[in-house]
C-alpha cells in the first residue's frame, strides 16, 4: 500500500516554463509589434516620398471601396431610421428622427462601419499582399538592391488607410443620412432642407472631430495590423492565409477597443 | 567542359569569410566555413539541398547574421555595418533569387527600374530607359519589356531577375540555384549569361547550384560543402578525383537521375 508521501511523488508535475514561454512569447510579439509601429514613425516622414505610389495605393483603398461603402452606407441609413420609427412613435416623437440618425451616424455608425469594411476588404488585402511578396522572397529583392521595402510597402499603405478611412467615413455618413432622408420623406413628407436642418441641429464640432479622429485612428490601425501581419508573415502560402485572416480578425478586434475607448475619452469632453 | 580561365586578380579578395557559423535553433548549418572570392572570380558553391548553401549567401548579402565568424565584402565587415552603409554596399553585390523574386505587380520594365530609380534619383527618364534597355538588351529579352512577370517562362523570369541585378552595376553577383527547375536547354542558356555577364560587367560571382553541369561551365574555382564546412575545393576535376564517398555520391547522383 501507497504511503501518503509516496502518492505524492507519483503525482505528474507539469514544467513551470510551459506558461513562462508563453507569456515570454507574447510579450516578445508585443515588444515586436511596438518597435514596427516605431519604425514607420521614424521613416515614413522623411524623404525619397514615393507621391505617385502614395496615390496608387489611396486609389486602391479609397476608389475600390467606394461602391461597397456606398451600398452599406445607404442600407444602414435607411434601416437604422425604419427600425427606431416604431420606438419613436409610441412617444409621438417622430419627428426627433432626422435628429437622433445624424447623431448616430455621426458619432458611431459612419466610423465603424467604414472601419469594419474596409478592414475586410483593404486590411486582408494587404496582409495577403505583403504575406505572399515575403514568401515570394520579394521583400529580400527590395533589401538586396538597396532600397528600403519598409518604406515602400508598409509606410505607403499604412499612410494610405490613414489617409482614406477618414474620407471614406465623411462619404459613408453622408449617404447614410441620404438613406435615412428617403424613409423619413416617404413616411412623414419631410422636405430636404427641413430635414438637413434637423440632422445638423443637435451636432456639436465635438461630434465631427471625434468622427474624424476616431476614423484617423481606425485608419492606422486597418493599415498598421495588415502591414504588420503580412510583412512578417512565414511558412509558405499556409502563412499567406493566415496573414490575412489575422488582419482582419486583429484589426476589428482592435477597431471596437478603439471605438469604446474614444467613447469614453470623447464623454469627458461633452 | 570546363570554361576558360578569365581575369581572375588573386591578390585581391573582394570576399573573406573566416570561421563563420551559422544554426537555426539545434540545427547547425554552417559550421565554421573559410571562404575567399577573388576580383573576377566564378566561385561555384556545391552541396545537397539543405546543406546551407543559400544561407551562406544571405549572410553575404545581410539578409542573415551570422552567429559567429567574419565575413568581409569589398572590405566591409558585415557584422559592424549601420543600415545606412548596409543598404550602400548591397548597391555593390547584387543578388539573383532561386525563383527571380520579380515584382508580380510590376511590368518588366518597372522591375527594373526600381532599384535604379531609388537609388540613382538625379537620373532623368530618358537615361533610365536607356539604361533598362540596355541591361534587357544585354540578356537579350528586350522584346520582353512591358510584359507582366507572369506572361513570361521560368528561363525568362531567370534573365529578368539577373537584369534587375546588373542595372546597378554590382562588383559582385550572388546566384541562388540559376539552374533550378529549368529545361536542360534553358540551363545550358544561363550558363552562358553567367559567363557573359562575368565578361561584360566584370563582376565577381558566387554560383549556389547543385547542378554539376552548371558547376563545370560556370565555375573558374568550385567548392564543395559538405556537413556544414567546405571540405574540397579545385578545379570540378580535382574535386570529384576523389574516394570520399559523400562526393562520389553526390556526383552519381547528379548524372544517374
Amino acid at each position: 500500500m501507497d504511503t501518503p508521501d509516496s502518492t505524492a511523488e507519483q503525482v505528474p508535475v507539469k514544467p513551470p516554463n510551459k506558461l513562462a514561454k508563453r507569456l515570454a512569447g507574447t510579450f516578445a510579439d508585443l515588444y515586436d509589434v511596438v518597435r514596427f509601429i516605431l519604425r514607420f514613425f521614424k521613416e515614413a516622414f522623411v524623404p525619397p516620398y514615393e507621391g505617385k505610389e502614395l496615390l496608387r495605393q489611396c486609389y486602391e483603398v479609397g476608389v475600390r471601396s467606394l461602391a461597397l461603402i456606398t451600398l452599406t452606407g445607404f442600407i444602414v441609413g435607411l434601416i437604422f431610421t425604419k427600425q427606431s420609427r416604431p420606438s419613436l412613435s409610441e412617444f409621438g416623437a417622430t419627428s426627433w428622427l432626422p435628429s437622433l440618425v445624424s447623431i448616430a451616424i455621426m458619432r458611431a455608425l459612419a466610423p465603424l462601419v467604414t472601419a469594419l469594411i474596409t478592414a475586410g476588404r483593404v486590411g486582408s488585402s494587404i496582409g495577403a499582399e505583403l504575406g505572399s511578396m515575403r514568401v515570394t522572397e520579394q521583400i529580400d529583392a527590395m533589401e538586396v538592391s538597396g532600397t528600403n521595402p519598409f518604406k515602400f510597402l508598409v509606410c505607403i499603405r499604412v499612410l494610405a488607410t490613414t489617409i482614406t478611412v477618414p474620407i471614406l467615413s465623411t462619404f459613408a455618413a453622408f449617404v447614410a443620412i441620404l438613406g435615412g432622408f428617403l424613409n423619413v420623406h416617404q413616411n412623414e413628407g419631410t422636405s430636404y432642407s427641413t430635414f438637413i436642418a434637423q440632422v445638423f441641429e443637435p451636432l456639436s464640432f465635438l461630434d465631427f472631430e471625434s468622427s474624424l479622429i476616431k476614423s484617423i485612428v481606425f485608419g492606422f490601425t486597418i493599415g498598421i495590423v495588415g502591414a504588420y501581419k503580412g510583412y512578417n508573415s512565414s511558412r509558405g502560402t499556409e502563412g499567406v492565409g493566415k496573414a490575412a485572416n489575422s488582419a482582419v480578425v486583429t484589426a476589428m478586434f482592435l477597431v471596437f477597443i478603439e471605438e469604446i475607448v474614444i467613447v469614453q475619452i470623447v464623454g469627458w469632453f461633452r | 567542359m570546363a570554361k576558360p580561365n578569365t581575369n581572375i586578380d588573386y591578390n585581391q579578395t573582394v570576399i573573406t569569410i573566416r570561421g563563420l557559423k551559422k544554426s537555426f535553433d539545434t540545427n547547425h548549418v554552417l559550421r565554421g566555413v573559410d571562404l575567399d572570392l577573388y576580383q573576377g572570380e566564378n566561385l561555384v558553391v556545391l552541396g545537397r539541398s539543405g546543406t546551407g548553401k543559400s544561407v551562406l549567401i544571405k549572410i553575404i548579402s545581410g539578409l542573415l547574421t551570422a552567429d559567429a565568424g567574419e565575413v568581409l565584402v569589398l572590405g566591409k565587415d558585415m557584422n559592424n555595418l549601420s543600415e545606412k552603409e548596409l543598404r550602400a554596399l548591397r548597391i555593390k553585390v547584387g543578388f539573383s533569387f532561386q525563383n527571380s523574386a520579380l515584382y508580380d505587380s510590376m511590368t518588366v520594365r518597372k522591375n527594373i527600374e526600381f532599384p535604379l530609380v531609388r537609388n540613382s534619383p538625379k537620373l532623368t527618364r530618358q537615361e533610365i530607359n536607356m539604361q533598362v534597355e540596355e541591361v534587357l538588351d544585354n540578356v537579350g529579352l528586350l522584346q520582353t519589356i512591358n510584359q507582366m512577370p507572369s506572361e513570361l517562362s521560368g528561363g525568362q523570369r531567370k534573365r529578368i531577375g539577373i537584369a534587375r541585378t546588373l542595372i546597378l552595376k554590382p562588383e559582385i553577383v550572388l546566384y541562388d540555384e540559376p539552374t533550378a527547375g529549368l529545361d536542360p536547354i534553358t540551363c545550358i542558356e544561363i550558363n552562358e549569361l553567367i559567363n557573359e555577364v562575368q565578361q561584360m560587367y566584370h563582376t565577381s560571382s558566387i554560383i549556389i547550384t547543385h547542378d554539376l553541369t552548371c558547376a563545370k561551365s560556370t565555375g573558374d574555382r568550385i567548392v564543395m560543402l559538405l556537413d556544414g564546412k567546405f571540405e574540397r575545393q579545385g578545379s570540378f576535376e580535382e574535386v570529384f578525383d576523389t574516394t570520399d564517398e559523400r562526393v562520389k555520391a553526390f556526383y552519381d547522383y547528379n548524372f544517374t537521375h
